[in-house]
């Protein structure tokens, strides 16, 4: 079992025969994802990486079945790309590419959460499921298969958290990058919901950053909800205050969003919360056992 | 990205929010002809920094004569500001803003944002313009009335209403004009990819009129590619000369008091090794993310810029490598070594793609001053410990 996507799941590249994305879809391929094709507008009919090329989303969902897409193209057409997703019937889009404008990234989300289709990032590594399929730009070996579930806002830290628990000899189960944009599609809260539910994940590690509530909205949601063991590390304990203009951004969310109230408010969930990223596995180690 | 008073108060009157009148000035004898331009009685000569608490620090002031107007200038153009919002280095005054005065009878606060949760943007307004709306959010959070509108449908007539009234705004006239005032912001945020309006005070004159009295505008940096008019409005002066040097390389780079550089891939790893440095008792002295498409060149200038501040002890670099290549990176390190002078200790950990080629490189190289670390907490405690000297 895993969260999302496995060995079966049908995916589709958006942005397909671009350099980034070829790079990838091929390196996706070689980790054992279905890719049954790709869309890039005004190279339909063409074969790429030995699988077909399509004009459209909806051709490419109506010949492959695929449910999934994985987003590469450049972030002046990303809003667009994710609304074409979306009314096409896709069920989960993973948008990696980086400085897609927050405007578009807003009308997208809408546009996805109408739809019923789920997203994930932009601007993040993408989502893995050990040994089964990699839908992103995250080095395949290090996630090796195993019970935990890992959920970040940070590409190197996803890897790092998982290459600590793998060194302990553990594992595995699924691994999220969310992406620390403005405007994301799952977050903490439903991916906590889906490591709850899933019978192989034993224990989560959520890695979280300053900036913004999301990690005070999960505790709160851990303290009522998840009861398998959670470790957190929360990066930019040690970052300067931000030199700012204004203060609505403060006033809105009605938290400074520090590491420090992240922190607190994670322990005081029953999280085990560590003060260094050099202590992922070892604390893993401690629920575990 | 964001932008002077004086700049967003131009785009202010492009959409007809209203301001009152003014003109910037680099020099005094700009100053007073701007003031004479403007006539009246009585001028704000107004500092134009990019943060917030000009006033407080003594970069706002009024003036009751030209001669004043001249004197103010003098005193305020070329003088380092300070407020809570520059850090304790403050900001060179390069420009003042001579603007008429107002007959003020009320003070206001009013905002537009994005609400990351509500995930679309949320105008913000309060009857206590003025003060730090901070400390008013906080002690008195029902003072702060907030509308969220979403751009599938737009500003509607509700929303304007849900302002005024909550405004306690009870003459006819009057909310016609803050609920025009407000839904032009609310265009004008929208059309230019604003990441944030903040008019503090938003003010009511004796006349019935509502005017920005201050502005403040930042933009979302992604977007400025279809906003040349906003792009050209940069001022980089008023950015860091080595945050800019290194963002013309792909780095990002903020430098800090501590005494061990650091060179790291992702901006939370970045973050993350810093705060294993000072868990382990060490100061960081930067941060310094080289991105994902760093190279020899990039690494390089990496080490130059590190190696500018004097206080670096030693040098911590910490590479996860996903789509980064830990063997481009160890050829970086090799070729800074000849580029620039490195003279203090520099510990290296390379994980992830290419891991094992880029431990070669380096052992080939066999240089005095690099030492391997196996990971992240073992690089940290020899760096804490090279800038001990141990």
């Amino acid at each position: 079992m895993s969260i999302l996507i496995n060995k079966d799941t049908k995916v589709i590249v958006q942005g397909f025969t671009g350099s980034e994305g070829t790079f990838h879809a091929e390196q996706c391929m070689a980790y054992g994802t279905n890719i049954v094709g790709g869309v890039t507008p005004g190279k339909g009919g063409q074969e790429h990486l030995g699988k077909p090329v399509f004009n459209t989303v909806k051709e490419a969902v109506a010949s492959t079945g695929a449910t999934v897409s994985m987003v590469f193209v450049p972030p002046a057409f990303v809003g667009d790309a994710v609304m074409e997703a979306a009314s096409a019937g896709i069920e989960l889009a993973v948008i990696i590419t980086e400085g897609a404008p927050v405007k578009d990234m807003q009308a997208a989300k809408a546009c996805a959460v109408k739809n019923g289709m789920m997203t994930i990032g932009p601007n993040c590594p993408g989502i893995i499921t050990a040994d089964e399929c990699k839908i992103g730009i995250m080095p395949g070996n290090i996630f090796k298969k195993g019970n935990v579930g890992l959920i970040s806002k940070s590409g190197t830290l996803t890897y790092e958290g998982a290459n600590q628990v793998v060194n302990e000899g553990y594992g595995i189960t699924t691994a999220v990058g969310i992406g620390g944009d403005p405007i994301i599609g799952l977050s903490y809260k439903q991916l906590l919901k889906m490591f709850q539910e899933d019978p192989e994940t034993e224990a989560i590690v959520m890695i979280g950053e300053i900036g913004g509530d999301l990690e005070i909205q999960a505790a709160k949601f851990i303290e009522e909800n998840i009861t398998k063991p959670v470790v957190a590390f929360i990066a930019g304990q040690t970052a300067p205050k931000g030199k700012r203009m204004g203060h609505a951004g403060a006033i809105i969310s009605g938290t400074a969003g520090t590491a420090k109230e992240k922190m607190d408010a994670l322990e005081s969930a029953g999280v085990k919360v560590v003060v260094s990223p050099a202590e992922i596995g070892k604390a893993i180690k401690e629920v575990l056992s | 990205m964001n932008i002077h008073e004086y700049q967003a108060k131009q785009i202010f009157q492009k959409y007809g929010v209203p301001t009152p009148r003014g003109i910037i000035a680099n020099t005094p004898d700009e100053a007073v002809a701007n003031a004479k331009e403007l006539g009246g009685k009585i001028w704000v000569v107004k500092a134009q920094i990019h943060a917030g608490g000009r006033g407080l620090g003594g970069g706002v002031k009024l003036a009751k004569s030209i001669d004043e107007v001249r004197e103010l200038a003098d005193e305020i153009l070329g003088m380092t500001l300070v407020t809570h919002q520059t850090g304790p280095e403050g900001k060179l005054v390069q420009k003042v803003y001579i603007e008429e005065g107002a007959n003020i009878v009320d003070e206001l606060y009013l905002s537009v944002v994005l609400d990351r949760a509500a995930e679309m943007p949320i105008i913000m307004a309060s009857t206590e313009g003025g003060m730090d709306i901070e400390t008013v959010a906080a002690k008195t959070p029902e003072k702060i009335i907030k509308v969220a509108v979403d751009p599938a449908y737009g500003f509607q007539g509700f929303h304007g209403r849900e302002l005024v009234f909550g405004l306690g705004i009870t003459d006819k006239a009057e909310q016609k004009k803050m609920i025009q005032f407000a839904s032009k912001l609310y265009k004008l945020y929208m059309e230019n990819d604003a990441e944030m309006i903040e008019i503090n005070p938003l003010i009511k004159t004796a006349e019935g009129d509502f005017l920005a009295l201050d502005g403040k505008m930042g933009f979302d940096d992604s977007a400025l590619g279809r906003h040349p008019d906003i792009e050209a409005m940069r001022d980089i002066s008023e950015e860091d000369p080595d945050e800019r040097e290194a963002s013309q390389y792909g780095l990002s780079y903020i430098a800090l008091d501590g005494e061990i550089g650091c060179m790291v891939n992702g901006a939370g790893l970045a973050m993350g090794t810093m705060d294993t440095i000072n868990y382990m008792g060490g100061t960081p002295a930067n941060f310094l993310d080289v991105g994902g498409t760093a190279n020899a060149q990039t690494v390089a200038k990496g080490f130059e810029i590190i190696l500018k501040n004097p206080n670096v002890k030693a040098i911590f670099v910490n590479i996860f490598g996903g789509i980064v290549r830990c063997d481009r990176i160890a050829n970086g390190i090799l070729e800074a070594t000849k580029l620039v002078d490195v003279n203090v200790p520099v510990i290296v950990r390379l994980d992830g793609t290419n891991a094992p080629e880029a431990a070669e490189i380096l052992k080939n190289a066999n240089i005095d001053n690099i030492i391997t670390a196996t990971d992240l907490g073992d690089g940290a405690a020899k760096a804490v410990a090279a800038a001990k000297g141990e």
